[in-house]
């Protein structure tokens, strides 16, 4: 048996209030690449926010082991020193500044008054090799894509001498095709000796990557699972542990739904990039929606499938330089970067985005429910708080939302829960059309599961839903009818019954060349 | 959602504050602070505060966003003023309609430069508040020897500044605790209506004990004032055009529909866009209504003074701007209230009046006035956050 690196002894940490950890034990092996799973709240990121000395020593019980001694690590600084190095979900990093720079922020090289910045730049270059990135570390962050931004945090993690890398949620923000170069360089790495912990969500990484895998459920350690073991561990398995039930299926069933008439239609649909002209980002969509039909649009990253919704919802992204819209099958124009009259023609936009452009996170619930559709609780413009409220409690209700009251800032809900709340907004202006932009991002199996089945209400109530995500199993589990999409065109229709992983993929490799 | 009375306590730090620094200069004054004079020179001389502040708190509410230009701007109409209703002979009826209408112009061309053009405010009224200083000072020099036009006429001047009902001082003036009594009852009779509403639908209500304690407390200060300014001679006549328009504008910003739309452009401008509200409009509404409003402060500033002179409206926008953000206003938009602005505004006319009656040397009164109010909005901050 390996030496072990890591030991975390009965950990508890406790917030006013709240027992975030009970009593954890963690243990991770020398060389080994060890996922840490569990739902949103299950006390993973405080796991490592204690393990990191974000949470300093004194604020929580129990013991640190590492390298065979008792740590007590009071800043971030102190457990870098020793090696443990992590990458938060978040990207840190300062877009106006250069790849270098960035990476050495609060670590800078040569004498405090004078920072060396030829070294600085070769230091940077040579770890920017080590993660396959042939940028050079004097351009600036905002230059680069998110895949690459991801790869120079961890350049940025391998510059700190790191002994334990941890990595939470690196690939929440990544394509398929970068997400998958990221975990082959971990398992790189893993050859080269270093120890790593992972947080995903997204259990195929977990199969993909992890020799071990421990289970977190309500800040308590469940169980730890050996990927080498005599018994294969499957995705069903892990979700067992971290939500303690059986979800034999993820997908909720829908049943009995009548599939009706085409609602919308987009015929021709090409969209321009809003800056650089000569770009197409849309060309020649053409695509249609039945009601009560779930149609799935699946595209990898920078495929034009958020571009295309937000055009179709009020032309509200891009210059559109061809293209029809029926709906119902009239001929409709809606002007120019103009949601609301798109919502007049009962279309609605669920952003893919809930905190950068979806809600109000300063403002409550209430105000957020009502947001797209205030007509709907006033008279000549005065609000009626009361109906208002009766509205954001109806929907806090069927949309099983958690919190103790709707005047609760939105800011201080899970991510789940906000999802919820973007959706109550959306369904309180009556739609007919919902396109939902990566509806599930970001959230637990849990409240994926609540999702869903509300995506199935929708459509059971005879609306027209639009499904984008680039998560393979959401789309074929959840829609109708799936249309692939690549580099702006759709490359591919099919029905849902008829689609696989692989041959979804198949036709974007083929168009792709 | 019940609150206990700690809570209570630090959703008010500023009322608190206000209060104790009332009866601290009511001390240190040997009571000056508190004779019937005072009162009157406090709703006076910071009218303009409470008029401004309201456009200016709409401003903020969209994002942090400010209009330094206002006080130049009082110049500048004021001087115009001057010119056509003293030099020219204007009736007061017309010359009114012709300074609203250079407003409206104004807050058009400022609101679309913003709104439309993407001209970062802070730049678009910096610009301003250079040039109506200028201008303003130019049209008195060329228009008079002194420098300043004068005098108004008389109806211009009653309509906009003296007192309604006026009485001699010390004699109590009865229509003036009429109207205090008679704002108790309307505050009395909708306040446990409301409660009463709510609690006959089922929603969440006060206690009973709370709202009857807030009401007694409101009523109390309006009492207070109301016979403080009875024995003062009467109201003063550009108090009912504060309390007029701050009453609107607390019920535009609390009840309807357009004032929610100010706050969800402050919260997040891409969501707003997104749900179907023009932000433009919203941004260009903010600067056309603050330049009305500029206009209506410039009125009641002119008939105080009784004149037009290049210094009048100097660091108006600054008072307004203080006032908005000691009364809890957030510097990024989004949040912020009228009755918050009001207390801020009437904090930074207490400190004011106080130190001017203690004696206090100008020059000091600026460094404790530039101290109090940091220290008062750093104690607010520090409060809210414990609470989380």
């Amino acid at each position: 048996m390996a030496k072990i690196l890591l030991e975390m002894k009965n950990i508890t940490k406790t917030f006013p209030g709240v027992r975030a950890l009970d009593n954890v034990n963690f243990k991770v092996e020398e060389g080994e690449i060890h996922a840490l799973v569990g739902e949103n709240g299950a006390g993973k990121s405080t796991l490592m926010n204690v393990l990191s000395g974000i949470y300093p020593y004194g604020t929580y019980e129990g013991d640190i082991i590492y390298d065979g001694e008792v740590c007590k690590f009071h800043t971030i600084k102190d457990s870098e020193k020793k090696g443990i190095v992590i990458i938060h979900q978040e990207l840190a990093l300062i877009p106006e500044m250069t790849i270098g720079e960035n990476m050495y922020l609060g670590n800078e090289v040569g004498s405090k008054r004078n920072i060396d910045w030829d070294k600085t730049y070769a230091e940077a270059d040579k770890y920017l090799k080590m993660v396959n990135l042939t940028e050079s570390s004097r351009t600036k962050v905002k230059e680069i894509g998110t895949g690459k931004q991801q790869l120079v945090e961890i350049a940025k993690a391998l510059s700190k001498h790191a002994k334990l890398l941890i990595l939470d949620e690196p690939t929440s923000s990544l394509n398929e095709e970068d997400s998958q170069a990221l975990l082959d360089m971990m398992l790189e790495f893993k050859k080269q000796g270093m120890t790593m912990i992972i947080i995903t969500h997204k259990l195929n990484e977990v199969a993909y990557v992890a020799d071990k895998i421990t289970v977190l459920r309500d800040g308590a350690t469940i169980e730890t699972l050996d990927a080498h073991g005599p018994e294969k561990i499957s995705e069903e398995r892990i979700i067992k542990g971290m939500v303690g039930r059986e979800m034999t299926n993820r997908f909720p069933k829908r049943e009995g739904v009548k599939i009706g008439d085409i609602q919308l239609e987009v015929d021709h649909w090409t969209v321009q990039h809003p800056k650089y002209t000569e770009r197409k980002v849309v060309d020649d969509v053409s695509i249609y929606v039945r009601k009560g039909e779930v149609v799935g649009i699946y595209g990898l990253m920078g495929a034009g499938r958020t571009e295309l919704s937000m055009s179709i919802f009020g032309q509200s992204y891009g210059n559109l330089l061809n293209g029809t819209l029926k709906i119902d099958g009239k001929e409709i124009h809606l002007k120019k970067n103009d949601p609301a009259d798109a919502i007049r023609h009962k279309i609605a936009y669920v952003t893919e985005d809930r905190k950068g452009n979806g809600l109000v996170l300063s403002q409550s619930i209430r105000v957020n429910t009502t947001l797209a559709n205030l007509g709907g609780v006033s008279k000549h413009t005065v609000i009626d708080k009361d109906a208002e409220y009766a509205a954001a409690e109806d929907y806090r209700k069927k949309l099983k939302t958690k919190t103790p009251t709707v005047d609760q800032l939105v800011g201080n809900l899970s991510g789940g829960n906000q999802q919820k709340v973007l959706l109550a907004k959306w369904m309180f202006a009556e739609p007919d059309i919902l396109i939902l932009d990566e509806p599930t991002r970001g959230i637990d199996v849990g409240a994926k599961y609540e999702i869903y089945c509300i995506i199935n209400d929708l459509a059971a109530a005879g609306k027209s839903v639009i499904m984008v995500s680039s998560e393979l199993p959401e789309v074929i589990g959840m829609s109708d009818r799936i249309y692939i999409m690549n580099a702006g065109h759709i490359a591919g229709e099919m029905k849902a019954s008829e689609a696989t992983q692989e041959n979804i993929m198949g036709l974007i490799i083929g168009r792709g060349q | 959602m019940k609150k206990d009375v700690k809570t209570v306590l630090k959703d008010n730090t500023m009322v608190i504050v206000l209060i104790l620094v009332y009866l601290f200069f009511t001390i240190t004054t040997k009571g000056a602070m508190f004779l019937p004079m005072q009162f009157n020179a406090l709703i006076t001389q910071n009218a303009y505060v409470f008029i401004l502040a309201c456009g200016m708190l709409m401003c903020i509410l969209t994002g942090g966003n400010i209009d330094l230009s206002c006080g130049s701007f009082v110049c500048t109409l004021g001087a115009i003023g001057g010119y056509l209703m003293v030099i020219k002979g204007w009736g007061t009826g017309v010359s009114i309609a012709a300074l609203l209408v250079v407003s409206v112009i104004y807050g058009c061309v400022l609101g679309y430069l913003i709104a439309y053009v993407d001209v970062p405010p802070w730049i678009a009224t910096l610009a301003g508040y250079l040039a109506f200083r200028g201008l303003g000072t130019q049209i008195l020099s060329s228009n008079s020897s002194t420098g300043s036009i004068a005098p108004f006429p008389e109806s211009f001047l009653k309509l906009f500044s003296g007192k309604i009902f006026s009485t001699k001082l010390n004699v109590l003036n009865v229509p003036c605790l009429v109207v205090g009594i008679v704002a108790v009852i309307l505050l009395v009779v909708f306040s446990f209506r409301d409660r009463a509403n709510r609690v006959k639908k089922g929603y969440d209500a006060d206690p009973l004990g709370m709202v009857t304690a807030k009401v007694a407390a409101i009523g109390a200060v309006i009492l207070l004032f109301a016979y403080k300014l009875a024995m003062a001679g009467g109201i003063p006549t550009v108090l009912i055009w504060a309390a007029v328009i701050v009453l609107l504008f607390d019920f535009i910003t609390s009840k309807t529909t357009i004032g929610r739309h100010f706050y969800v452009v402050g919260g997040n401008k891409e969501a707003a866009r997104l749900s179907g509200i023009n932000t433009r409009m919203v941004m260009f509404a903010a600067y056309l209504n603050m330049a009305v409003i500029t206009g209506i402060t410039t009125f009641t500033v002119m008939a105080r003074f009784q004149a037009a002179n290049s210094t009048a409206g100097t660091n108006y926008e600054m008072d307004a701007i203080s006032a908005c953000f000691v009364g809890g206003a957030s510097a990024y938009g989004g949040s912020g209230t009228v009755p918050g602005m009001l207390v801020g505004a009437l904090l930074i006319g207490v400190i004011n009046l106080g130190m001017s009656l203690m004696g206090i040397d100008a020059n000091l009164q600026k460094v404790v006035k530039g101290v109090v109010l940091l220290g008062a909005v750093a104690f607010d901050i520090i409060s809210k956050k414990k609470q989380k």
